[in-house]
């Protein structure tokens, strides 16, 4: 029986030889995920299972970022407990202030996930790591408590669609450009229990920050899981970071897919989720004012994404009604980020760099938006009342649309400022 | 168990952010998130929701964080039944493993409004409209996921 990329994996970590789309599985996993909102919820049903021991403390991974450094008293008593846990339980994987990052940009850095991985976490954004060839998916902190005291977790397991993609990206169009193309494409719910399973020549242009950030927005069109195929730029980038052998998949060549979306990446322009969906997608608009520009998050919050807003402000200035916002995703990142000049170029452009923290992105801190302000994001979600009031806006975008908006006072391409 | 109540009505991508917004994120308590349930789409819900009452929406319900929180504040408020067109996978997932009662229908999706009183019977999936006369049918979980809701989530399941 022909099986998905997906399938494989699933199959591998059930036990069995092959799996078809809509069959229950128990899979073994590689690692399971939650972070300081979701972990309370999990420790107290833990708890209420009777459970007093993790199943394997090298497996159980808890990042403090969300409202990290503590926001406020109710913040810091929920970081507080999970922090307790993770001491009681010996846990290896337990990030707080200083060594934490953002979830799903640490993960990968830290070599904590890599591919052939089966991985679940309380978090909606864990299918990131499908960039690196692994299978992975958010589940809730019930599921997560579970998988805590038994290591495994059920799947159904999921038909797919096959994303082909040819040609290679323009200048100043990236992975994020993509994801939004898609969403606007096939809707919020066009992927809804599937998996997005991306083949084709045209993978091989992209970066695997460009891979993290597609991956990272499939929850975006409803999928169980985003995955790229295992290549010479993954294995680079797990070379020296992954601690376990990765296990390559490739999917058959017959593998059932229910549908094919050939997507030509030559030509793809910026484009920009509008208000409340990210399917709300444009590439053309009017003149928008904007007053918050984030740069950051799970979503965009690394390397290349800060490389490439350093690019648009350097020897230009943030426009005097806007607040620009740059968080680098690790620490790691962020001291790239110092020694690179690129902390540099922001502050001289009047932009402020933070810790890492998910902070403004699901409106916890650090840049929380007042009635009818508009917010240029990096980040993934422009629902109503994601980033603060509800009748503030969020226009999802590429790090170089959102530094040429920061620049320009109102969303603009990086063509319209650079000219 | 046959559960009946007056319908609140929605439309289509009722994400978890206007179900329980992140900036109520930093407690568990079902009692506190219940205070402030959907309120970013209605804010008048709070005051308006009655033990038993029944959340009809559109396609994708649920859609978004993989906060458990927001069936936890849907359950908290005392709302029996969550009947939607579809259900975003990580909603329902998590409604099931808290015992909150819901069931995909997308006929009475459309066909029944706001104020409406709705008589239902999860098990059987037999849904009534009480204002109209009309009824509809869901397809009803099977045994192992009916148990595990209502033994009144996953770990309580777990633990008989």
């Amino acid at each position: 029986m022909a099986m998905t990329m997906t399938q494989k994996i699933l199959a591998a970590h059930a036990g069995l030889n092959a799996v078809v789309a809509g069959q229950l599985v128990e899979a073994n996993l590689d690692l399971a995920l939650a972070n300081d909102i979701t972990a309370p919820v999990a420790i107290g049903e833990f708890e209420k299972a009777g459970a007093e021991r993790v199943c394997d403390c090298d497996k159980i991974c808890l990042v403090m970022d969300h409202f990290a450094p503590n926001k406020d008293i109710k913040a810091a008593c929920q970081i507080k407990r999970s922090r307790e846990f993770a001491i009681r339980n010996r846990l290896t994987h337990f990030y707080d202030v200083g060594r934490m990052g953002i979830e799903h940009a640490l993960l990968p850095e830290q070599g904590l996930v890599g591919a052939g991985d089966c991985i679940i976490g309380a978090d909606s954004h864990t299918c990131t790591y499908g960039a690196l060839g692994a299978f992975s998916t958010g589940v809730g902190s019930t599921d997560l408590a579970a998988a805590m005291i038994t290591g495994k977790a059920w799947f159904k397991i999921p038909a797919a669609i096959n994303f082909e993609l040819t040609g290679s990206l323009p200048a100043y169009v990236t992975g994020k450009d993509l994801i939004l193309h898609i969403i606007g494409l096939i809707g919020v719910d066009g992927a809804l229990y599937k998996s997005m399973e991306f083949t084709g020549d045209g993978i091989k242009s992209l970066s695997m920050d460009d891979r993290f950030t597609v991956c990272n927005m499939a929850i975006e069109a409803g999928a169980k899981n985003g995955i790229f195929p295992v290549d010479e730029s993954t294995l680079d980038y797990m070379k020296n970071r992954f601690k376990r052998e990765p296990k390559i998949f490739t999917a058959d060549k017959d593998a059932e897919y229910e549908k094919t979306i050939t997507i030509d990446l030559s030509a793809l322009r910026p484009t920009v989720a509008f208000p409340h969906l990210p399917e709300n997608t444009k590439t053309e608009w009017d003149d928008i004012p904007v007053h918050q520009v984030v740069i950051g998050s799970c979503t965009n919050g690394r390397i290349s994404d800060l490389r490439q807003a350093a690019e648009i402000f350097k020897g230009r200035t943030v426009h005097k009604n806007v607040r620009a916002i740059v968080i680098p995703a690790t620490q790691e990142i962020y001291l790239q980020a110092v020694q690179e000049g690129l902390v540099e170029t922001f502050i001289r452009a009047g932009a402020i760099v933070s810790t890492p923290t998910c902070g403004p992105c699901l409106g916890g801190h650090m840049g929380i938006l007042a009635d009818g302000e508009r917010c240029v994001s990096t980040t993934n979600r422009n629902f109503v009342g994601r980033m603060g009031h509800i009748s503030s806006e969020i226009y999802l975008a590429s790090p170089y649309v959102a530094a040429a908006s920061a620049v320009a006072g109102r969303l603009a391409t990086p063509a319209e400022v650079i000219e | 168990m046959i559960v009946k109540g007056v319908v609140h009505k929605y439309g289509n991508d009722v994400d978890t952010d206007v179900i329980i917004p992140a900036r109520y994120l930093n407690t568990s308590s079902e009692k506190e998130l219940a205070l402030h349930c959907m309120e970013d789409i209605d804010p008048a819900f709070v005051t308006r929701v009655k033990k038993g009452d029944i959340i009809v929406a559109e396609d994708n319900f649920g859609c978004g964080s993989s906060r458990e929180h927001a069936p936890l504040a849907i359950k908290a408020s005392g709302v029996s039944l969550v009947i939607a067109a579809s259900f975003a996978r990580i909603f329902y997932r998590n409604a099931i493993n808290i015992g909150l009662p819901i069931l995909e229908c997308p006929a009475a999706a459309k066909a029944i409004g706001n104020g409406d009183s709705v008589s239902c019977d999860p098990a059987t999936g037999t849904i009534k409209n009480e204002s109209t006369g009309e009824t509809f049918s869901a397809q009803p979980f099977p045994p192992f996921i009916q148990n595990i809701i209502d033994a009144g989530g996953l770990l309580n399941s777990l633990k008989k």
